[in-house]
């Protein structure tokens, strides 16, 4: 049967879903307000700067076709559950609880603000007094902070804590931190006129007497990372007895925290600073960020400290509460005397590494840990063993560890990509000595089947 | 703890409880000592909480009762732009092929996601008048850093030793200590009566030792720069640089553009303007836009794209450096460009001329309550002065801001700008309606009259809040900043 055509009246709706205001209500508001036009409410921008033709953008989409659009491209990038991952790298693919996220995502914590009317706020409050707890109780310092940013300028930041607290101006940096937090430094340290001194790794670890040649009573504090960036345990507590023979402060970067779910925490060997990235606890990958800059430190560093703390109090009843606190530190009270001009930092971030933390608890943690050790070490002794690798540094690793390939580690990402695997970071953009160096990281979430595929796959590469 | 505390974690700990779940290794497990050094291995284990997933989530759901969101009700904070977080951008950015992307992905293999920084970028800089945007910043103030770091870089190449950064009297605390991390001295300039910067005042100081003006347009009071042009000039004229601090860009969204108002560098906050989540203080996203002169000192790595391939530049000798890891905040990325997709060109522009209307009307509402020491048209907000009832009825700004909590709304900024005594500062957004406005009103108008009739109710607030008022100067004195097991 023949239908006539239909005539199309659908039409995009006029009114947007996000601005309620309807024209009636427009018109309402401006007689209240008593101005003719919403257009004369913009009468004080100058008219030799008012646009007036509208800006040059795609025509608005709809859910469904933002959805869509925003899946295909979504779809072309090759993620870590479409091939398995060999990065790390200071981002690591650990697996999430649901659990994490389903609290962590609610809308009372992703919707609020800064915790400023503490009444109002106590649960976020809570959480990041929680959060810091946990922080301390995993590095085993005193006092952390409620975040910053992420690992490359916690560190930078850690780095002008240290000039502050012992008013010397220079650093003494491990070329084995990671290159990304080293470049982070040179753009903090640079403009306040902070010294930077590289100290070279032997073997991959930190070359302790390099570190001694270079110390000085300029030097405000030792920086190292640990597990450091070749994913080689350091001997922290040699080097924070160097830098504290001569004054300084240790500063020990992390960029891989779910490894002191079985290693001895920073705080028991001597480090003064512990600064470093949390994407491992509880957040995903999201090509980079939003991550999770941690910060912790002795009790008597604490009013040095950069970024929001949260301390426990009283209400007048006498019931606990929580505010933020010592806040004369930050930059809305002491402007351009402030610590620090942080102000926004990653508050659900640490919430959500404060839920991952206590959902594996002491047992969990090192039971991810040693998954993570286990795992790697199966890894690193098949792949050492095949012709063309070999394990390049002696020292021990947890998750993450450094081969030095005889064809080309770029040649070998570009091959394993064909078997749809996503092969380890090539060193030589970073280090061009180690232009054959492939950073290789196994996390918990690489199966034995995974890696044996892998290792299959480099074989006869050479 | 007693027993009308609300418990914290490690009190609902019982030794052997466990949250998660994970497998037994599919590897062989070896001896700890034949991998690890003894001195390495932990010896205590971290006195973690140990919950089950049920306490976890109790604890956490009971937490987020506790707690006050802009899914909750009106968050009139002035300078927050706390406008509603749309749902469908926390589905698109937790797509796997976005959330679960590691940044080392070769870029051949990330087409995707540089894509959406790459259009996000046109788009920004479009909107802005700018040429170029890094999204590196993690956040505003991050932003600034980094924008002041270009500006030193800028000079610099120029042979230039500038020393002196200005800063209105008005201007968030973020500014004068970004500049201090740019090693710079910081001059501050003042207000004029009708709440602009003072122009004579900054004829004063604006000399050759001078790198740049750090701005906020439309400035802390709400108000636009009515002489920016004229600003523009005078510092451009002796050499000097234009920053925009961009907070408030969300008043001017497509009607007039910081790249056309003589700004050379500014920071967009995409936590206020472009409505990702600010997730209780963190994490947002600082895009800095720059023009042509300040591109070759834009931190790296850059997206550029080559016929129809995206890819990282990181060869930019004169770049400033890195300012984070990575390329920044992404996924606040994507959901900054799922918002400018969805809205358009029209969409924006009614974003800001409702923005505007609805601070108008508030403010229409409240001024025969309320001292007004500015009284003029506002864009996006506005700043009341409480004097009025702190004079007549011994009641405070704070006090008052207390008070509304018991009304079911979230405080305005209180005691800011500093330039204002006793400062209220409203900013509605445009995603409130008529209807809430009308509430808001009714109950700052409700407090006013308490403030008169029963000033006790209101210096007592709040009354209907999880806890009363907390003790913060024993919080700063007697510091409890961790739990610890007594």
């Amino acid at each position: 049967m023949r239908t006539e055509p239909q005539r199309v009246t659908l039409r995009r709706p006029a009114q947007h879903k996000y601005i309620p205001a309807t024209e009636a209500e427009r018109e309402e508001m401006l007689r209240v307000i008593g101005v003719p036009s919403v257009e004369a409410l913009f009468g004080d921008i100058p008219a030799a700067v008012r646009l007036t033709a509208p800006l040059r953008l795609p025509p608005p989409l709809s859910d469904p076709e933002v959805m869509a659009h925003l899946s295909a491209l979504a779809a072309k990038n090759a993620h870590a559950d479409a091939a398995p991952c060999f990065l790390g790298a200071g981002a690591y693919d650990h697996y999430v609880p649901s659990v994490v996220w389903a609290l962590a995502g609610r809308g009372e914590f992703l919707t609020a603000y800064t915790p400023y009317q503490a009444e109002l706020m106590q649960g976020e409050l809570q959480a990041i007094y929680e959060y810091q707890s946990m922080l301390c109780e995993l590095t085993g310092m005193d006092v952390a902070n409620a975040s910053m940013y992420d690992g490359a300028s916690a560190l930078a930041e850690a780095a002008v804590m240290a000039r502050d607290l012992t008013r010397r101006d220079e650093v003494v940096v491990s070329t084995a931190v990671h290159p990304e937090y080293r470049r982070v430094l040179k753009t903090y340290a640079t403009p306040l006129g902070i010294r930077i001194v590289e100290v070279p790794h032997r073997d991959g670890t930190t070359d302790a007497e390099a570190v001694g040649a270079q110390i000085s009573e300029r030097t405000a504090a030792v920086i190292i990372q640990h597990p450091n960036f070749f994913g080689v345990l350091e001997e922290g507590k040699g080097l924070a007895d160097i830098a504290h023979g001569r004054g300084a402060l240790l500063v020990c970067g992390v960029a891989e925290p779910l490894s002191l779910g079985l290693l001895t925490p920073p705080g028991a060997w001597g480090a003064d600073i512990v600064a470093g990235e949390g994407q491992a606890l509880g957040n995903h990958l999201n090509f980079g960020g939003p991550y999770l800059g941690m910060m912790a430190t002795r009790q008597e560093y604490m009013r040095r400290i950069p970024g929001r703390l949260v301390g426990a109090t009283v209400d007048v009843d006498g019931r606990r509460g929580f505010v933020l606190t010592l806040q004369t530190r930050e930059q809305h009270i002491r402007r351009e005397k402030a610590s620090s001009n942080i102000c926004t930092n990653e508050a659900l971030l640490a919430l959500a590494a404060g839920i991952y933390m206590a959902a594996l608890g002491p047992q969990g943690l090192r039971h991810v840990a040693e998954l993570n050790l286990y795992k790697a070490a199966y890894a690193k002794e098949a792949i050492g063993g095949l012709r063309g690798f070999r394990v390049a540094f002696d020292g021990p690793t947890f998750n993450e560890f450094v081969v030095r390939t005889s064809v080309p580690p770029e040649e070998i990402n570009r091959r394993l990509r064909r078997e749809g695997i996503l092969g380890g970071l090539p060193l030589g953009r970073f280090y061009p000595d180690l232009a054959d160096g492939w950073l290789l990281c196994v996390t918990e979430q690489r199966t034995r089947a995974q890696i044996d595929r892998l290792v299959a796959a480099l074989e006869g590469m050479r | 703890m007693s027993a009308k505390d609300f418990p914290v974690i490690f009190e609902l700990s019982v030794s052997g409880r466990v949250g998660a779940s994970y497998p037994a290794p599919d590897v062989p497990a070896r001896p700890l000592a034949g991998l690890l050094p003894a001195g390495q291995i932990r010896t205590a284990p971290p006195a973690l909480p140990e919950v089950s997933e049920l306490d976890l989530v109790r604890h956490y759901t009971r937490l987020s009762h506790r707690n006050f969101s802009i899914d909750e009700g009106f968050y009139p904070l002035g300078s927050c732009t706390m406008k509603y977080n749309p749902k469908i951008h926390e589905d698109v950015a937790r797509l796997p092929g976005f959330s679960r992307l590691h940044p080392y992905t070769p870029p051949d293999d990330a087409q995707g996601a540089l894509e959406v920084i790459w259009e996000l970028e046109r788009l920004l800089a479009e909107i802005s008048g700018m040429d170029r945007v890094t999204f590196q910043p993690a956040a505003g103030a991050h932003g600034e850093l980094t924008g002041m770091l270009m500006i030193r870089a800028y000079f610099d190449a120029r042979g230039e030793r500038r020393t002196n950064v200005l800063v209105p009297d008005s201007a968030h605390g973020t500014n004068p200590a970004t500049a201090t991390m740019a090693g710079y001295r910081v001059i501050t300039v003042a207000s004029d009566a009708r709440g602009n910067m003072d122009v004579r005042a900054l004829r004063e100081v604006m000399d050759d030792s001078v790198a740049a003006i750090m701005l906020t347009n439309p400035n802390t009071l709400g108000l636009f720069e009515e002489h920016i042009l004229e600003v523009a000039e005078i510092v451009h004229d002796r050499g000097g640089q234009m920053y925009l601090d961009g907070a408030n860009f969300n008043a001017v969204l497509g009607m007039t553009r910081p790249g056309d108002q003589g700004f050379d560098v500014m920071h967009m906050n995409l936590h206020k303007t472009f409505t990702t989540p600010h997730g209780g203080g963190g994490p947002g996203a600082g895009a800095v836009g720059v023009k042509s002169h300040l591109v070759p000192f834009l931190p790296t790595p850059v997206v550029e794209k080559d016929g129809d391939r995206f890819r990282l530049d990181d060869d930019r000798p004169q770049s400033i450096g890195k300012i984070r890891a990575f390329y920044g905040n992404f996924s606040n990325l994507v959901r900054a460009y799922t918002y400018v997709r969805s809205m358009g060109s029209e969409g924006l522009r009614q974003v800001a001329e409702t923005a505007v209307l609805n601070a108008n009307y508030v403010l229409a509402r409240l001024r025969d309550r309320f001292d007004l020491p500015y009284d003029r048209l506002c864009k996006h907000e506005f700043v009341l002065a409480g004097t009025r009832q702190k004079k007549q009825c011994g009641v405070t700004t704070r006090d008052m801001a207390k008070r509304l909590l018991d009304y079911g709304f979230h405080a305005p900024t209180i005691y800011f700008p500093l330039i204002v005594e006793e400062a209220i500062m409203i900013e509605p957004t445009e995603t409130e309606s008529k209807r809430t406005l009308d509430e808001f009103i009714e109950a700052m108008r409700a407090i006013d009259r308490e403030a008169r009739e029963t000033p006790q109710v209101v210096r007592d607030a709040p009354h209907a809040t999880a806890v009363r008022r907390l003790d913060e100067v024993r919080a700063a004195r007697q510091p409890d900043l961790r739990w610890r097991h007594r």
